[in-house]
């Protein structure tokens, strides 16, 4: 009995988190499509949580790239197929690898970020505060954030899928000698613009569920600085999970089987 | 004359019940204080007035509307005419004094920069916290953050303010200071107050009524000479601070 009142337990909470951020979601998309927007806020949380963002995510794009070439150039070299190498590092970049993983870079950082900083001010009573005169917490604090990082997420993207290509580039020349012009146009060859785009919008929409799970979990917030803890967590953990979910998701909508 | 009524209310939080069939009566131009346990249901009844908190059932009443029939929309514009100042004054810590002041101004009115500026040091001025304008609230001692949360309560010159526990955990001198301001305040402003206070000499000097909370009920409610008359033994024992009695330690 208590394993089903344990499973009972669990689904519904599921449903309530589910429900919760859904309704986030509908409400900030209320106030910005009634053009509600706080846009000096919005900058602010865009420097924050984007432009702070880009030492992090241009080194880990950097080391992806070279890490690539450096597993796949030397066998393609062997096989005959070094003209391939940027053609692959290119593609894997700017559809997959490049969108992905500066979201998740970006949910360690600033998905902790904002939910422990939304979750001090619901310890503190900032949040009713807030309320309190009047103003809507959704509107104040969610809705910037949610902008910042659906805007700055996928231009952060963009430079990573730039330096993830020169990175690998460089080491394919280093250490099986493809030259530079040769990786060059197999990456032409093998990406198209669209594939580009794709990725970029890949990138917003793990952008709006950085934030959204960010906020969610701030506000929801119990238990001073301990909840603080919980949330923080919560946040980065969850939002990986949906990052890959919704990655899976989006590749199989956008890319199709066939690709 | 009637200001806020809680009519009938009664309110839960899981398994337990908080305020059962409470009502009470704010009347206007007065300073009520709510007295009782921690844990009696004080704060949720400031939570009541402002709309923060829906009861479980029953009733409250405005200004002659009743708040709890109101959609969330119109519950924000209410709000902006009830001030609240909290416990732990809930500055906000990226603002410094006056932003935090001048916020419900900012997004509530439309008056110029140079006209809000005015109002917020006046405002200030009434709380002696001119001096601080500039500084955050990370700088500020604990009196000087009640203050400071003094001013943006009444900022916009509401209908009713709230106070939670605006001395709890300061010096007497502070809470004398602060107490001051309270009734300088209600008397400046010709509004009504509701303060939550375990300060019991401090609740002798500014109420007009007082009202004990025991158990989700309201037991005891009048003027403060007669509430301190009551031949109730809670109450009594309460109000002498006594660990022999009926409430139980």
């Amino acid at each position: 009995m208590r394993v089903l009142d344990d499973v009972g337990r669990g689904t519904s909470g599921l449903f309530e988190y589910a429900g919760g951020v859904a309704t986030l979601s509908a409400e900030s998309g209320r106030f910005i499509g009634s053009l509600r927007i706080r846009v000096a806020e919005t900058f602010t949380q865009a420097y924050f949580l984007g432009v702070q963002s880009t030492a992090i995510v241009l080194l880990t794009s950097l080391f992806t790239g070279m890490v690539i070439s450096l597993e796949s150039a030397v066998q393609a070299v062997q096989f005959g197929v070094g003209d391939l190498v940027g053609g692959g590092v290119a593609f894997i970049s700017a559809r997959e690898l490049g969108p992905m993983l500066s979201a998740v870079v970006v949910a360690g950082r600033t998905g902790a970020a904002i939910a422990a900083e939304l979750g001090s001010m619901v310890v503190t009573e900032q949040i009713e505060a807030l309320e309190a005169l009047g103003l809507s917490p959704v509107q104040m604090l969610v809705v910037p954030r949610l902008l910042a990082l659906a805007i700055m997420l996928p231009i952060l993207t963009s430079f990573a899928d730039i330096v993830s290509v020169v990175g690998g580039m460089y080491l394919a020349n280093t250490v099986a000698h493809i030259s530079f012009e040769t990786f060059i146009s197999s990456a032409r060859q093998a990406v198209t613009f669209t594939d580009v785009l794709k990725g970029l919008l890949k990138a917003g929409v793990f952008g709006c569920i950085i934030a959204l799970i960010g906020s969610y979990q701030g506000l929801q917030t119990r238990g001073g600085a301990a909840g603080v803890g919980r949330a923080t967590t919560g946040a980065v953990v969850t939002s990986i999970i949906l990052i890959f979910a919704a990655n899976f998701i989006m590749s199989f909508l956008l890319f199709g089987y066939n690709g | 004359m009637i200001l806020a009524r809680i009519d009938n209310v009664s309110v839960r939080f899981g398994d337990k019940v908080v305020l059962q069939n409470l009502s009470l009566d704010i009347e206007e131009g007065a300073i009520t204080c709510l007295i009782g346990l921690s844990g009696a249901g004080k704060s949720t009844i400031l939570r009541l007035l402002n709309g923060l908190r829906k009861p479980d059932s029953g009733h409250v009443y405005v200004k002659g509307t009743d708040i709890c029939c109101m959609r969330e929309r119109d519950l924000i514009d209410f709000r902006s005419k009830i001030g609240f100042a909290f416990q732990f004054a809930a500055l906000f810590d990226s603002m410094t004094v006056a932003d935090n002041v001048a916020l419900p101004l900012r997004e509530h009115t439309r008056m110029r920069p140079e006209q809000i500026d005015a109002v917020v040091m006046r405002t200030l001025e009434m709380v002696g916290m001119e001096t601080a304008r500039e500084k955050y609230p990370a700088e500020l001692s604990g009196g000087m953050l009640k203050r400071a949360g003094f001013a943006r309560a009444i900022v916009t010159n509401p209908d009713l303010v709230l106070y939670d526990e605006p001395t709890t955990g300061l010096d007497p001198i502070i809470t004398h200071v602060l107490t001051d301001t309270i009734v300088r305040l209600r008397r400046q402003l010709s509004g009504t107050a509701v303060v939550i206070s375990h300060d019991l000499d401090s609740i002798y000097v500014m109420a007009d009524y007082v009202a004990m909370l025991f158990e989700g009920a309201i037991i005891a409610y009048g003027k403060v000479e007669d509430v301190r008359r009551s031949g109730n033994p809670i109450v009594q024992q309460f109000l002498q601070g006594s660990e022999i009695g009926p409430i139980p330690i």
